[in-house]
């Protein structure tokens, strides 16, 4: 059977400013393919299919469709090209049904006619093996339903050629089968499918073809059949990676954290947390999983202090009994009124209360290390804000999903952000930004950190790099329990296993670490625990060395089946 | 087949980039372009409207010279220059802080109107009774007081029920003009309601007349931009201007430092109104403000906040203000003509920021293909 061209660029070149996004990219579609785009983030993926999609013009280069020359200005041209994109964000209105939204904007006169236009959606969601209601709002439907939505409306205008960026990040294992399943069936009907991804697996299982991208050049065409993982990598990077996540075992996991039925409505009044209930030790790195929005970042944040819980207990252990006290989240006040409890004794079991001594002889004291701790120390983090946290001497970091809106501030420079944390500390009211200047160029120098210097505004570094800083700091923390969620999303390979490896290396010094993330693959190889959460509520806890993909997917979508057979 | 209706390759004629960094030398390059162009559109205007340049050509170099003659020509207008230049400062000073924490104070005006009839009735009801001395002490903390008391209502509101700010600002400089308005009927029963100049609370003269004033000014120019970069107020209202999530993240409290960066806003603006009151007008009326509060809202936008290069842009301000009333003098026009250049120069100004922040591609310029073959290389 002789293939047929659908789309071919030529040439295309696209510069935002002085970048290069795209340098004179050649790229063959054929119809009845599915051609995977690959390539580490900013090398110029989604800018090549924007220019086909209408949404960018090329300032060099050619775009041919079945052979004849064609200009896509705007995304109406696309469609009269029958090229439809489906884009990461969504673009649907909520209060409209599957259907209207699917003739929303077409000119067709059909589309007063609901009832025809129900019947055409059915028909094409029958054809291609969606499952879908035409009936059904935007705003009762899940991600996946509101991705098939965006499917069938680029499908109804007639599209032969479909653009799908990155269309599996926010589906479960079980929906992107599902998806995969789709796909197959619109290539047996003639259809181009490009699919843009950064997960290996994906791109092996669902493609024929795969074009690889790097730095805005088009590296190499292959047939997936004749490729591995491995060698698809190397051409992403350029060079060898170890794809593999070193996980040791555990060593003396002790409780840190402990979290105990904790409830939270948010401010709309939902009940986004359900009794949350976990224990996270130190040495180990407790994985979070579940589909984006199911409470993830609400736990995190009622954990740091950020939300204000409706009932529950949140418990920190430091295990000090019989350790020495030292001055190192203390102050000289707070220790004297700890001893004043009776929270400490010395070398032979007698209390020390140090009465009647002066602050240099206590120093003395407790600096040669003979004044110990008689408990440990149990914190209740419950209703105490971030600083008061951290006035408790607790060393809790936490890496937040939104890293310029939350962790960093975009437009400070390096050393700026260094001292978010720690700007307290300075003299008199006036900053000192000795040491976290300091600290930037320790973190810049330690994770290679690519910048032209600390006093670059953060906004200006690339995904990667913000996120480098960012855990980078909260690591200068000296943290006992490092919270991190999505601490990889968006990041390039070697990044990310830049922050692998930062938290195994956290987790071996003994530090309580969790990580929320989205990738089921990476959770099962880092974690030691995995916590899967569901509509605000732990649907299980398993480990991660025995679980299968296929138990967490159950898992994350647990209840959801329950209240779909209930309908 | 598709409904391929056009087939020829056509570019679109213009499209817009954002530029990835903004290189100085070029945009200060552009801005003085802008001001150029600005003066020639007043010019070509100016010819427009006004009779005695139509009929006389010729004079056109009289018309720009005299935007250098309003404020350089006489010692005397150099000084009022320096005079005005810096109480439009110490508004946009005062205002500043608010604006980096983008709490939009546009409450300037009223800020300072209060400041100065707080200064006027400690004037007004203890002139002559106390020490001269002990009566500017009085006025200046009741100008400081009043002016942050302006400032802090609009606060607390936003801090606790999350009102607009920009609109309370505003509604307040109302309040503030027509309580001057009920203080002057008190004042002055007659009817005339106006107040005249007071005998007493009259800051000394130093050489000049304006000279303190001045001094003053840029000591406050210095201290705030020290405020503002070296200290951990500065740093939390920087932080708190660019992500409350990120303040509360890090346990900054965002409702204090908006509380607390809005009194300080207001009684900077009371310190303007006292400069006015005591050092120079020595009475109250609705207009005492003279619309710098507003003003002052575009002195620090063009000195983007950086409260030393707002020394030049309130400079550049004020030298336009003085050199349209001279040409409104000059040429014999309208009082509105000034309005009508200090306009057209800033519609320039502005307008060069986008030319700064984008890069205009127009069809068929490729401009740009050299460093695409280089990046190639």
């Amino acid at each position: 059977m002789e293939k047929q061209l659908a789309l071919q660029m030529r040439g295309i070149t696209k510069r935002f400013g002085p970048v290069v996004a795209n340098n004179h990219v050649d790229l063959d579609v054929y119809r009845g393919e599915i051609l995977a785009v690959l390539g580490e983030n900013g090398c110029g993926k989604t800018t090549l299919m924007n220019m086909i999609a209408g949404i960018y013009f090329p300032d060099e280069g050619q775009i041919l469709i079945d052979g004849k020359e064609v200009v896509i200005r705007s995304p109406k041209d696309a469609f009269e090209h029958k090229i439809g994109m489906i884009h990461q964000h969504f673009k649907l209105v909520d209060l409209f049904t599957a259907a209207e939204n699917v003739v929303l904007g077409t000119e067709s006169k059909e589309k007063y006619n609901l009832k025809a236009v129900n019947a055409q959606v059915a028909q094409i969601a029958e054809r291609y093996g969606f499952r879908l209601d035409p009936a059904k709002k935007i705003y009762d439907m899940s991600v996946s339903e509101k991705q098939t939505v965006e499917i069938i409306k680029v499908l109804y205008r007639g599209a032969d050629i479909l653009i799908l960026d990155e269309p599996t990040a926010v589906l479960t294992p079980q929906e992107i089968t599902r998806l995969f399943d789709v796909l197959r069936r619109m290539k047996e009907d003639g259809k181009s499918i490009i699919i843009i991804t950064h997960k290996l697996n994906e791109v092996m299982e669902v493609s024929d073809r795969v074009a690889i991208l790097r730095r805005g050049e088009h590296v190499a065409t292959v047939n997936t059949a004749e490729t591995s993982e491995t060698e698809l990598t190397e051409m992403m990077v350029g060079k060898k990676i170890d794809l593999n996540i070193h996980r040791s075992a555990p060593v003396n996991a002790i409780p840190r954290l402990v979290v105990e039925n904790l409830n939270l409505y948010n401010t709309e009044g939902i009940h986004v947390l359900k009794d949350i209930s976990f224990t996270a030790n130190g040495g180990e790195i407790l994985g979070i999983a579940g589909i984006a929005g199911s409470g993830q970042k609400e736990l995190l944040e009622s954990i740091s202090g950020l939300q204000p819980v409706e009932s529950g207990k949140i418990t920190f252990y430091n295990p000090k009994k019989d350790r020495p006290v030292s001055f190192f989240h203390k102050s000289m006040k707070q220790v004297r009124a700890l001893a004043e409890k009776g929270a400490f004794h010395d070398r032979n079991l007698n209390d020390v209360t140090f009465h009647g001594m002066s602050n240099k002889a206590v120093r003395k004291w407790v600096q040669n290390g003979d004044v110990l701790f008689r408990e440990d120390e149990v914190m209740n983090l419950r209703d105490k804000t971030p600083l008061e946290i951290r006035q408790l001497g607790v060393h809790l970091s936490f890496v937040p999903e939104d890293r310029l809106g939350m962790g960093l501030v975009g437009s400070m420079d390096i050393t700026d952000n260094m001292m978010l944390r720690s700007y307290r500390k300075g003299k008199l009211g006036f900053l000192n930004r000795k040491k976290p200047k300091a600290q930037a160029e320790e973190i810049i120098r330690e994770l290679e950190v690519s910048t032209p210097g600390v006093s670059t505004p953060v906004r200006r570094l690339s995904g990667g790099n913000v996120q480098k800083v960012l855990v980078g700091r909260e690591i200068a923390y000296t943290p006992k329990v490092l919270m991190a969620a999505y601490p990889v999303r968006g990041l390039d390979i070697n990044s990310s296993y830049t922050i692998y490896n930062l938290l195994n290396r956290q987790k071996e010094n003994g530090v309580a670490v969790i990580y929320v993330g989205e990738d089921l693959d990476v959770l099962l190889e880092l974690c030691d625990r995995i916590l899967v959460i569901n509509g605000g509520a732990v649907t299980g806890i398993v480990d991660a060395r025995t679980t299968t993909k296929e138990e967490i997917g159950l898992l994350m979508t647990k209840t959801d089946e329950r209240k779909e057979e209930d309908a | 087949m598709s409904t391929v209706k056009k087939n020829e390759v056509r570019e679109p004629l213009i499209h817009l980039s954002k530029r990835t960094s903004v290189n100085p030398v070029r945009a200060w390059a552009i801005r003085i372009a802008a001001i150029v162009m600005g003066l020639i559109v007043c010019g070509l205007v100016a010819f427009l409207l006004i009779e005695k340049l139509n009929a006389h050509p010729e004079k056109i170099g009289d018309f720009y010279t005299a935007f250098i003659k309003g404020s350089f020509s006489t010692s005397r207008k150099f000084w009022k220059f320096l005079k005005n230049i810096a109480i439009l400062l110490c508004v946009s000073l005062a205002l500043t802080p608010a604006f980096r924490m983008r709490f939009w104070n546009i409450g300037g005006e009223g800020q300072t109107l209060v400041g100065v009839l707080g200064a006027i009735a400690v004037d007004f009801y203890l002139g002559g009774k106390i020490p001269e001395w002990l009566l500017l002490i009085l006025m200046f903390i009741a100008a400081l007081l009043t002016g942050a008391v302006w400032g802090v209502i609009p606060a607390l509101f936003r801090a606790k029920w999350g009102t607009n700010e920009t609109l309370f600002t505003l509604m307040m400089n109302y309040v503030a003009t027509f309580l001057v308005s009920y203080f002057l009927v008190i004042w002055v029963p007659s009817g005339s309601s106006s107040l005249g100049k007071l005998k007493y609370g009259k800051l000394p003269s130093i050489g000049n007349d304006y000279l303190l004033i001045i001094l003053v000014v840029v000591a406050l120019a210095v201290a705030l931009y020290i405020y503002l970069n070296y200290t951990k107020h500065g740093y939390e209202i920087n932080v708190v201007g660019e992500s409350v999530r990120t303040a509360q993240y890090v346990g900054i409290n965002e409702k204090k430092v908006i509380i607390r960066t809005m009194i300080l806003s207001g009684a900077l603006c009371g310190l303007a109104g006292y400069l006015i009151a005591a050092g120079l007008d020595q009475t109250v009326t609705t207009e005492s403000a003279g619309g710098q509060g507003f003003t002052g809202i575009m002195v620090a936008w063009l000195g983007k906040f950086n409260p030393l290069a707002m020394i030049l842009t309130a400079a550049l301000i004020q030298l336009l203000n003085q050199g349209a009333a001279q040409i409104s003098q000059d040429f014999d026009v309208s009082g509105a003509f000034p309005n009508v250049i200090v306009g057209i120069i800033l519609f320039f100004i502005i307008g060069s920021e986008f030319f700064i922040n984008y890069e205009i591609h127009f069809r068929g310029h490729h401009g740009l293909a050299e460093a695409g073959k280089e990046a190639v290389k």
